[in-house]
């Protein structure tokens, strides 16, 4: 069974995926990160493949990008790390890129080497619905290698329902980045947009990403959604991060509100 | 049968590898491109400022001495008149017009060389648009004088700051700009690149300079169709222009040329043709360079409008199916070009357009062959850097 089936059978709220780009800050530190992560109690990590012209993404996670580039990392080096970490790990693990390294790599032999080495589903922001249905859905099926896709607030529901159709996992959905910092309010537009989608009643999970760097945005995305996705905001602690498991475990413990506030200014 | 199909492929190359924040920006333009540009008020106001206001038709201009040299008949498509001085002017005015049409107000572009930079300011400064262009951190250095002229044009350049520095950083910048601005704002590219519908409505747009060679040739030499067709490609939007009324007359020689750098295995060249393989870059399928692993290489090339490591889709697929001829072009080879020209026809070319003429040295052709070069742009942007070479080529073509 997709380990990401069996997360979503076994809890459907409060999920928390964490983003890193992988090969930063160090180029081994995948191992490291990724099991610091499952100490601390995180429930899905999503490996991002460090890409020379990262579209979709901020400028926290191009730098991290470029760093971990610059460290020599390669798609081929990151399936060999995954493949080590796994032997001693069971948590659900999907990869982040553009498909043009996908392309690169061959998309069977990517789909083939995500199985073989225990990754779970991959997000490509740039594969458009169309390619994929036409193309590579099968394969993908096959495999039983999962795919997210992405929705935004100005999604037509026509393509929310292809999206659902399509995606299998659970449906990455972009927040508006205004969340960020708005402590514990939301926009109406926002409000109005994360009830058009739970009315829905999509058959996939939904995880909101972009702008979650908090509790309390964590919470609020929670309270519309099935969980959240954090990126930039674990990079820019990992840039500073002395210890990477105990730096980790306290981030999680933040997010999560398991200390309280005051503690959070010691840190 | 070139075309593109409803998907925006020419045969293997196009789409739109988008990221879903983009899915609507770009959906909206690509269900109204079509019929906004057929409507008669937008043709009647677009012919009007191609003609008022960018001084077309562009001279169809017979090259005697250039001729001469070569032995051949050799004309030359003068898009380096046009108001701002390069072709680039074309697709800007279609593209506000198309914009205000839209309802869109507020605008951004990238630029290389600065010309569509140059254009895109123009053109907002016309319609009283806000106009913001990304440019590369590298290119604003090398292109002074443009940035100068943007910021006089009311213009705000946003240096592009990540990777290279350059084009396709500044392509990277403005893409990042309009997922965060996704209601009010039109995104002017000014070449034949990015995702479906942007390569065809571009080469819509330049495909003026094709429509008027042809009654031009027709009024020179009694023949609409001449023999070859020369254009430099970066993107490719001239070439595209230029291309666009002969792509099907199989009897016309297509000739793209791209800028070889230092040399194509110099491991410095921007010869996209012969160093690219298939894959994605801002949106596009199509041929680009880039590492075994996928990341995108860095061009090189002294000229600022051609060093950008993709090409157009339609090129991509020109060239692979052999309907046009790629030639590559070291910096030398087009400074060379560029003094040359200077010096027997009076025209000082931009470094991009040099190119072009520098393959009249790589290419075979006949006695009563009659061919036709896109002048793309002018050379004023680019006197430092030939001011810097004049003494190395001071021997080039002078009178004796």
């Amino acid at each position: 069974m997709n380990r990401l089936d069996q997360l979503f059978s076994q809890k459907n709220d409060h999920i928390l995926n964490i983003y890193f780009t992988a090969g930063y800050p160090k180029l081994a530190d995948t191992k490291e990160i990724i099991l610091s992560l499952e100490k601390a109690g995180v429930d899905l990590i999503e490996l991002g493949m460090p890409y020379s012209d990262p579209l979709a993404d901020g400028p926290t996670i191009q730098e991290s990008g470029q760093q971990a580039l610059a460290n020599g990392m390669t798609l081929p080096l990151l399936f060999d790390q995954i493949k080590e970490v796994r032997q001693e790990t069971q948590i659900p693990l999907i990869m982040m890129g553009y498909f043009n390294q996908v392309m690169q790599f061959g998309i069977q032999a990517f789909i083939d080497k995500c199985v073989e080495v225990g990754i779970d589903g991959v997000i490509l922001p740039d594969l458009p619905l169309y390619e994929y249905e036409q193309y590579y859905r099968d394969m993908f099926e096959q495999a039983g290698l999962h795919i997210s896709f992405l929705i935004t607030p100005q999604t037509s529901e026509e393509r929310i329902r292809k999206v659902d159709e399509l995606t299998k996992g659970f449906i990455y959905m972009v927040s508006n980045s205004s969340i960020t910092g708005a402590k514990n309010t939301i926009s109406d537009l926002q409000l109005s947009y994360f009830n058009r989608i739970n009315a829905l009643q999509l058959k996939n999970p939904r995880l909101i990403g972009f702008g979650i760097s908090s509790h309390e945005t964590f919470e609020t995305a929670c309270q519309y959604a099935n969980g959240a996705i954090i990126g930039s905001a674990y990079i820019k602690m990992l840039a500073k991060a002395q210890d990477i498991e105990k730096d980790t475990k306290l981030f999680v413990q933040k997010i999560k509100g398991e200390i309280p506030t005051k503690l959070q200014y010691m840190v | 049968m070139i075309a593109i199909n409803e998907k925006g492929y020419y045969g293997d190359f196009g789409g739109a590898y988008i990221p879903e924040m983009l899915h609507p920006n770009v959906e909206e333009l690509r269900q109204h491109y079509v019929q906004i540009m057929q409507e008669d008020s937008f043709q009647k106001e677009f012919q009007q400022l191609l003609k008022d206001y960018v001084g077309r038709p562009s001279p169809l201009y017979l090259a005697k001495s250039l001729s001469e040299h070569y032995q051949t008949t050799i004309y030359l498509k003068r898009e380096d008149l046009n108001h701002t001085g390069a072709h680039k002017i074309n697709n800007t005015i279609g593209q506000i017009l198309m914009a205000k049409r839209l309802g869109k107000t507020r605008i951004i572009a990238e630029t290389g060389a600065g010309q569509h930079g140059v254009a895109t300011a123009t053109v907002c400064a016309l319609m009283g648009i806000q106009c913001i262009v990304y440019m590369g951190a590298v290119d604003i250095e090398r292109q002074a004088p443009n940035v100068s002229r943007m910021r006089m044009l009311g213009a705000e350049v946003r240096p592009a700051v990540s990777g290279s520095q350059t084009l396709k950083d500044a392509t990277n910048e403005a893409i990042r700009d309009w997922i965060n601005n996704p209601v009010d704002t039109h995104y002017i590219i000014g070449s034949v690149v990015g995702p479906h519908p942007y390569p065809d409505m571009v080469a819509r747009f330049q495909s003026v300079i094709s429509e008027e060679m042809k009654w031009q040739l027709e009024e020179h030499t009694g023949k609409a169709n001449p023999d070859m067709i020369v254009a430099c490609v970066g993107g490719g939007s001239n070439a595209a222009g230029a291309f666009y009324h002969y792509l099907n007359e199989k009897d016309v020689r297509l000739v793209a040329v791209e800028a070889a750098g230092l040399g194509i295995n110099s491991g410095e060249s921007a010869a996209t043709s012969v160093l690219g393989t298939e894959g994605v870059i801002h949106g596009s399928r199509t041929l680009l360079m880039q590492t075994s692993d996928g990341q995108i290489v860095e061009p090189y090339s002294i000229s600022a409008g051609l060093d950008y490591p993709g090409i157009g889709p339609l090129h991509a697929h020109l060239i692979k199916s052999g309907r046009a001829e790629a030639v590559s072009i070291t910096d030398d080879d087009a400074l060379e070009a560029a003094f040359f020209l200077s010096r027997k026809e009076g025209i000082i070319p931009a470094l991009e357009t040099a190119h072009a003429f520098s393959a009249l040295d790589k290419i075979s052709f006949q006695r009563d062959d009659v061919i036709v070069i896109c002048l793309s742009g002018r050379g004023d942007k680019d006197l430092n850097t030939y001011i810097k070479h004049l003494d190395r080529f001071s021997g080039i073509g002078k009178i004796s």
